[in-house]
């Protein structure tokens, strides 16, 4: 059980600089305005402790949680009152709250949710002192209630609780200080705080998404940086379209993208700076960068770089410097995904004839090939857990596979045509990717998690590819 | 355009009976070219040194090379192709040019932008061993990123993993 923390002041994002520079230099011509991406959230202590006992799952049996009722009512208001959050006042405001955890829970396979359109609204009393009745008569195990409240200093205050029906009694508490324009990351928070504390396992909806938007034929693409919340809200693209951009990754703070683009009519790696909207190459060579990756801690980027055709993996300092050769074969050698605590890499070669996956150490030491199931085996990416590897395996159809980092216990997870490039949720229990529909070559983004079971697409407002799921915002 | 459509179907032709395997097996024109009004002497009005249509006139199509999937050696019909490319530069020694890498979408995507590069750079390699200066050659990889073929079949596949040589303007 995790204790409420107390105080925590995290800045995100300092805002977005004016878009003062009017006048794009040439690897910024294919950049959109700067993004607005966040302000700063604070995780208010409530009055009183939450009793330590009820119900709790462990993962290993997914099933005994996963048809649990949950009541989600709209989270009450103490006077409904105006705010920039949602036209129709405070009162409304709650009630979308509400239908965000509501999809949250339900979206993604966990629970069996019970939304504030099929419930009555509570009080704002209620929210600390249940209406045990109420609950009981509609056949709810848990019972979830939230307020929302205005301050005097524009921002919200929102609060979350989760009640066990049978014990009648609170599980958790959790609230928090929200500026207006970030109200569905108070939301998220509370679906992060009923997940964890049924689950066991840590958050991960408050979050976002880095991908590729796609439109156009199949014969003339076009493909665009977006970003978006967990849930596929708050979407913005960050470039135009003029030029084809792939591959995007998150930093772990949220503050950068990198991303390959063609904006100088080369694949090059760009590390894109969201908030002041501009971006320098990663590498400065004539060669083509491809591949990039972050360190867990952010301090250093994977970059795959190819010099008359061979293709090898390079480290460099985030902050730039000396690139650092890490492979050698001949051959391509791509790609690259650190182990959690930073000592190891698993990425991908086709140093013995196809493409399989090989792990090394982090300064490109002792290299071994971990895949020997037959197939070809792609773009490894290391679970943010430690304990498992998600990859592209091509055995006839493209799908996405998960095994140990020793290259045991494989798992086949989707049954695509040609799915590819997994990405981790932040707690490691669900996996997104992309799938390509054969002939119309339209793609799109879908998640399914560690069971096979929960396998669903993701709204995108269109085609989408190259998923990348950053950690939970700071 | 029908005139150049007329020249490639002769020289599908020519290949075909050469037994080249990798050609596209479906490389006709879409409609039949006219038999009885094809000129036979093209120059008079025909497109200007330096361009893009002069080049491709000039080489009978054969500015693009195709490879067997996941490969990139350039193999014996790839060399005929590269050697009258060649020929050109040698003839036009201001005209440079890029060399285009692509691959079919059957393989993951940075692995197609890796592959691309690498069979851009054989047809380069070929070419530098034919005598044309390597600073006249620059590559470029699309991965799979700008399939020709738009099938999802083999013969569709097959045209898509290909070097295509472009003239710089």
């Amino acid at each position: 059980m995790k204790p409420i923390l107390a105080l925590l002041t995290l800045a995100l994002f300092a805002a977005p600089a004016a878009a003062q520079d009017a006048q794009p230099t040439a690897s910024s011509r294919d950049l959109g305005e700067p993004v607005r991406t966040g302000g700063e959230i604070l995780t208010i202590e409530q009055q009183e402790q939450p009793q330590q006992e009820g119900l709790t799952f462990t993962v290993t049996d997914e099933s005994a949680w996963q048809d649990l009722g949950i009541a989600i009512p709209g989270f009450a208001t103490d006077r409904d009152v105006s705010t920039p959050a949602n036209s129709s006042g405070t009162a409304a405001l709650g009630r979308e709250l509400a239908r965000v955890v509501f999809n949250d829970l339900k979206n993604n396979g966990l629970f069996e949710p019970v939304g504030p359109d099929a419930l009555p609204q509570p009080t704002f009393a209620q929210i600390t002192a249940p209406n045990w009745p109420t609950w009981s008569s509609r056949g709810a195990e848990m019972l979830v209630h939230g307020y929302v409240r205005a301050r005097d200093d524009g921002k919200l205050t929102v609060g979350c609780y989760l009640y066990d029906m049978a014990l009648k009694s609170e599980l958790v508490r959790e609230g928090w200080i929200v500026p207006p324009a970030d109200w569905r990351r108070a939301a998220h928070k509370c679906s992060d705080l009923v997940y964890s504390r049924l689950s066991g396992e840590n958050p991960f909806f408050d979050s976002r998404i880095a991908y590729i938007a796609e439109t156009g034929p199949k014969g003339n693409r076009v493909k665009r940086l977006a970003i978006m919340d967990s849930d596929g809200a708050n979407h913005r693209f960050i470039t135009t379209g003029r030029s084809t951009a792939l591959t995007p990754r998150f930093s772990p703070d949220y503050s950068k993208l990198l991303y390959l683009s063609y904006v100088d009519g080369n694949p090059r790696i760009y590390i894109y700076d969201i908030g002041s909207g501009r971006q320098t190459l990663v590498a400065e060579t004539a060669n083509p960068t491809i591949a990039p990756r972050w360190s867990p801690d952010g301090r250093y980027i994977l970059y795959s770089m190819a010099v008359a055709g061979n293709t090898d993996i390079y480290r460099v300092s985030a902050g730039g410097g000396e690139s650092v050769r890490l492979t050698n074969a001949p051959g391509i050698d791509i790609g690259g995904s650190y182990s959690p605590d930073g000592s190891k890499i698993v990425f991908e070669s086709d140093r013995s004839g196809g493409q399989q996956i090989y792990v090394m150490n982090a300064d490109g030491s002792n290299q071994r090939r971990i895949s020997h199931f037959g197939g070809r085996a792609a773009t490894p990416e290391w679970s943010p857990r430690g304990d498992q590897i998600a990859f592209t395996r091509m055995a006839g159809d493209f799908n996405i596979a998960v095994m140990s980092p020793n290259g045991g216990n494989l798992r086949v997870l989707t049954k695509g045509w040609q799915d590819e490039a997994p990405t981790w949720s932040p707690n490691g229990r669900i996996i997104q990717f992309f799938r390509t529909e054969r002939g119309s070559g339209k793609t799109s983004l879908w998640q399914v998690d560690l069971t096979g079971r929960n396998l669903r697409r993701l709204p995108t407002p269109v085609d989408a590819s190259d998923p990348a799921w950053g950690p939970i915002l700071p | 355009m029908k005139l150049r459509f007329a020249t490639v179907a002769l020289l599908a032709g020519t290949v075909a009976l050469a037994g080249c395997k990798k050609e596209p097996p479906e490389s006709l024109p879409p409609e039949p070219a006219p038999t009885t009004s094809a000129p036979t002497t093209p120059e008079p009005t025909g497109p200007v040194v330096g361009t893009q249509e002069h080049f491709e006139n000039a080489v009978n199509g054969q500015n693009v090379i195709y490879f067997d999937l996941d490969r990139y050696n350039v193999d014996s019909a790839d060399m005929a192709a590269l050697q009258t490319q060649a020929q050109y530069l040698a003839q036009y020694p201001n005209i440079t040019v890029t060399v285009e890498g692509h691959a079919d979408e059957r393989g993951t995507r940075e692995y197609n932008l890796a592959l691309g590069e690498r069979r851009a750079n054989a047809a380069k390699n070929y070419l530098v061993s034919l005598g044309v200066a390597a600073n006249r050659i620059r590559t470029v990889s699309y991965g799979k990123e700008r399939p020709v073929a738009l099938g999802s079949n083999e013969a569709a596949w097959a045209k898509n993993r290909r070097a295509v040589t472009v003239v710089v303007n």
